[in-house]
């Protein structure tokens, strides 16, 4: 028997609308009991002191990219793995932009294998919508949910396939799975390289215009009040995307939506460095986006926070803005950025920031995680909020070292991530 | 050769860079401005060589194609008794898959102390900026800017009306595309112009009314009010899909031809940053008219290169 306990810290967890002081006891990689009596703790109980800091649901992230198989230059599962303990995360699930794409049972298997050896993280599986990710025809959808798929997606990209969306949303109803689609037509999108709007028209860059996103949201929504499906979109950047949810919502549509913790802060000015840094997808947008998407992660609209994790190789982004590709490091910062830009200017209480980055992301990828409730995984992040540091992306354990937070100073330190009762990150 | 020339170099020019005419000062403008005045003297109309920056190179990096651009730096450069280098994309590292910025750098460790850079994507003379130790110069960053380009514009302007402040012009055409304009744009808001920017709203986004600059979808509207007229060229080659019916419905709506001179302001200056294309913007009896300042804009090309190179040089002896 193992078992762990966690005292002197304060339990934030928002599945069951706790927050205050609490010991948390794990036996044996289960969560046994909150605020035991000493005498239910085992003498050899391994003990963890968390005074002055939070103890809470390790996070979950619905949209990283692991890039593993056949894009290690960028990162490998590996590598994806400790960058997440590292950002608090317990459950990551990897989206099919991997090369070959996730679109058979044989292809989960190969992520779940790498995974399991990884022993870090807990991976789950977004196989591909489509077969070989050309919107075309339906993926193998069954076959992939018994492989063990929790969604389905063929993210990064998004899926122009109008017909086919809505056949899978119906088909994926007896499978009790979600579809994930990024948003956006890309005839409208083109070849843009940022936010299309008074920076992009000085800078002469290519604009991202945000009705190539709201579009699509119309689209996916009502594709999803037609057919009664479980639809996620995001992330999501516009005023116009969180106009629409908020309608549809009031309506009683099952639609769920995140946006990514960097569009929640910074704006398109940033392109005004021409640094690679902040090509980002979605784009940053300008300040009126970013203030009503911050007003609609407070409000509910937007329900996850998602790290928005898009590794590429130091050499592809030390590129001119029209060749370096979209993309960030972003599981070490969520947290802390999270912390400092929501929580502490007050948008966000911590048991709300919880819940966008841990109890809502585990309620629509339809895992057992997010909460520490007597008989759940004992997947816990414990962290400092008093902690300030500043981001240095060439430590980071990602592959990937290019963030637009670089250089930024945050509160909010990450000091264990526990998995199944198994300390897998602990900060020195 | 003579070395009997004087130029004073100017105490509050501290610019290493030249990047873009968004970020300079009306004064540094009006520096460059008058020193290339003054070199343009100085050399006879370019035509005689100095040797104020003798022992110096010049390296001529065209990520993109260039006739006049490329050779008017080069001809600066050597007005002035520095080397130059000239470099070309094609055959290059760079196709062979090298970085341009990995280029670049090969190029300055070969001891260069300007890099004239020309490239399809903005930002990339920034990037070499931060990359470099010597001095860069854009000479066309994609669609941003194009600030050489603005200059020798301006500069056109201010020997026909003594001063710019107060005028107006109009830059006509494909804004969207335009490196010129962006240029333009920034350079004559600074100096006092009024600036109005026509085209079809394909090309003319609204945005820049939200930014202080007066946009018309009418030339013949304005005519009456403008004082000079900029034709920038339509850029197929940047455009995805065609933002206007026909060549022939632009140019019934756009182009300059003799009729509307006739209506225009006297005195008004016709110019073109070129190449042009005859019959689209400008029809060949403008072009080559008394209005038309499009050759001299050529010749003060290279008196706006040379003040460039030399205040970034910082030589302040001759």
């Amino acid at each position: 028997m193992t078992a762990l306990l966690i005292e002197n810290g304060r339990l934030v967890d928002p599945s069951v609308g706790w927050d205050g002081p609490a010991r948390l006891l794990v036996v044996d990689g289960t969560i046994a009991a909150i605020d035991p009596s000493d005498g239910d703790v085992p003498d050899d109980a391994d003990r963890i002191n968390a005074s002055g800091q939070i103890v809470a649901p390790g996070l979950v992230d619905i949209a990283a990219e692991l890039r593993d198989p056949g894009r290690e230059e960028d990162e490998s599962i590996q590598t994806g793995s400790d960058a997440a303990l590292a950002g608090g995360y317990t459950s990551v699930l990897c989206s099919a932009s991997t090369s070959p794409v996730i679109d058979t049972p044989a292809a989960v298997e190969l992520v779940r294998q790498k995974s399991a050896q990884a022993s870090g993280v807990r991976v789950h599986v977004i196989a591909c919508l489509s077969k070989g990710r050309e919107a075309d025809q339906m993926a193998e959808l069954g076959l992939l949910s018994d492989a063990g798929a929790v969604a389905f997606s063929d993210a990064p990209y998004p899926m122009p396939n109008d017909a086919l969306l809505k056949r899978a949303l119906e088909y994926c109803r007896m499978l009790n799975k979600p579809i994930f689609d990024r948003p956006e037509v890309p005839v409208l999108a083109s070849s843009g390289v940022m936010h299309d709007g008074q920076v992009s028209l000085v800078l002469g860059l290519r604009g991202l215009p945000t009705e190539a996103e709201d579009l699509a949201v119309a689209r996916d929504v009502r594709l999803a009040e037609a057919t009664g499906g479980w639809l996620h979109v995001g992330p999501v950047s516009t005023m116009g995307s969180i106009d629409l949810l908020r309608r549809v919502k009031s309506r009683g549509v099952q639609v769920t939506a995140s946006s990514c913790p960097h569009n929640l802060f910074l704006t398109d000015s940033e392109l005004r460095s021409y640094d690679s840094r902040f090509k980002v997808h979605p784009p940053l947008r300008s300040p009126r986006h970013v203030e009503a998407l911050r007003l609609a992660i407070a409000d509910g609209t937007i329900d996850a926070i998602v790290s928005g994790h898009m590794p590429r190789a130091t050499e592809k982004k030390s590129n001119d803005l029209d060749r370096a590709p979209f993309g960030a490091a972003a599981l070490e910062t969520s947290l802390s950025s999270v912390a400092t830009f929501m929580v502490r200017p007050g948008h966000l209480t911590w048991a709300d920031a919880i819940d966008r980055l841990s109890t809502a992301p585990a309620r629509i990828a339809g895992i057992d995680a997010g909460g520490l409730s007597v008989g759940q995984a004992g997947d816990i992040v414990i962290f400092d909020p008093g902690a300030q540091w500043t981001v240095d992306g060439s430590k980071f354990r990602s592959r990937c070292k290019s963030s637009p937070l670089d250089g930024k100073q945050l509160e909010a330190m990450v000091t264990h991530t526990i998995v199944g009762g198994q300390v897998k990150f602990a900060r020195n | 050769m003579s070395t009997a020339e004087t130029i004073e170099y100017p105490a509050n020019w501290t610019r290493r860079h030249l990047l873009d005419l968004e970020s300079l000062s009306a004064e540094e403008i009006v520096i460059l401005l008058d020193t290339a005045d003054k070199l343009k003297r100085m050399t006879d109309g370019c035509r005689r060589k100095l040797s104020l920056l003798t022992g110096l190179t010049c390296a001529n990096l065209f990520f993109e194609n260039s006739t006049r651009t490329r050779n008017s730096f080069s001809l600066a450069a050597k007005r002035l008794g520095a080397d130059t280098v000239e470099f070309s994309s094609a055959g290059s590292s760079v196709a062979k898959g090298e970085s341009f910025v990995d280029t670049a750098k090969t190029i300055e460790s070969m001891g260069v102390d300007w890099v004239v850079t020309r490239h399809s994507t903005p930002g990339t003379p920034h990037l070499l900026s931060r990359e470099l130790d010597c001095s860069v110069l854009n000479a066309g960053d994609g669609p941003h800017e194009h600030p050489t380009q603005g200059l020798l514009d301006m500069l056109t302007i201010r020997q026909h009306r003594e001063k710019i402040d107060g005028l107006t012009v109009a830059l006509v055409g494909d804004i969207a595309h335009s490196r010129t304009a962006r240029s333009n744009i920034w350079g004559l808001k600074k100096l006092g112009a009024h600036v109005i920017i026509c085209g079809p709203p394909t090309l003319v986004s609204q945005r820049w009314s939200e930014l202080g600059f007066e946009v018309s979808y009418s030339l013949d509207d304005i005519l009456p009010r403008c004082d000079v007229l900029n034709l920038l060229r339509i850029q197929f080659e940047r455009q995805s899909a065609r933002p206007f019916p026909s060549v022939q419905e632009y140019a019934a709506l756009y182009a300059m031809t003799g009729d509307r001179v006739r209506r225009s302001k006297d005195g008004i200056l016709i110019m073109a940053p070129g190449p042009i294309n005859r019959g689209v913007e400008i029809t060949p009896e403008v072009a080559d008219g008394p209005h038309s300042v499009i050759l001299e804009q050529v010749n003060n090309g290279i008196a706006v290169r040379m003040a460039a190179l030399w205040l970034l040089a910082g030589k302040q002896e001759v």
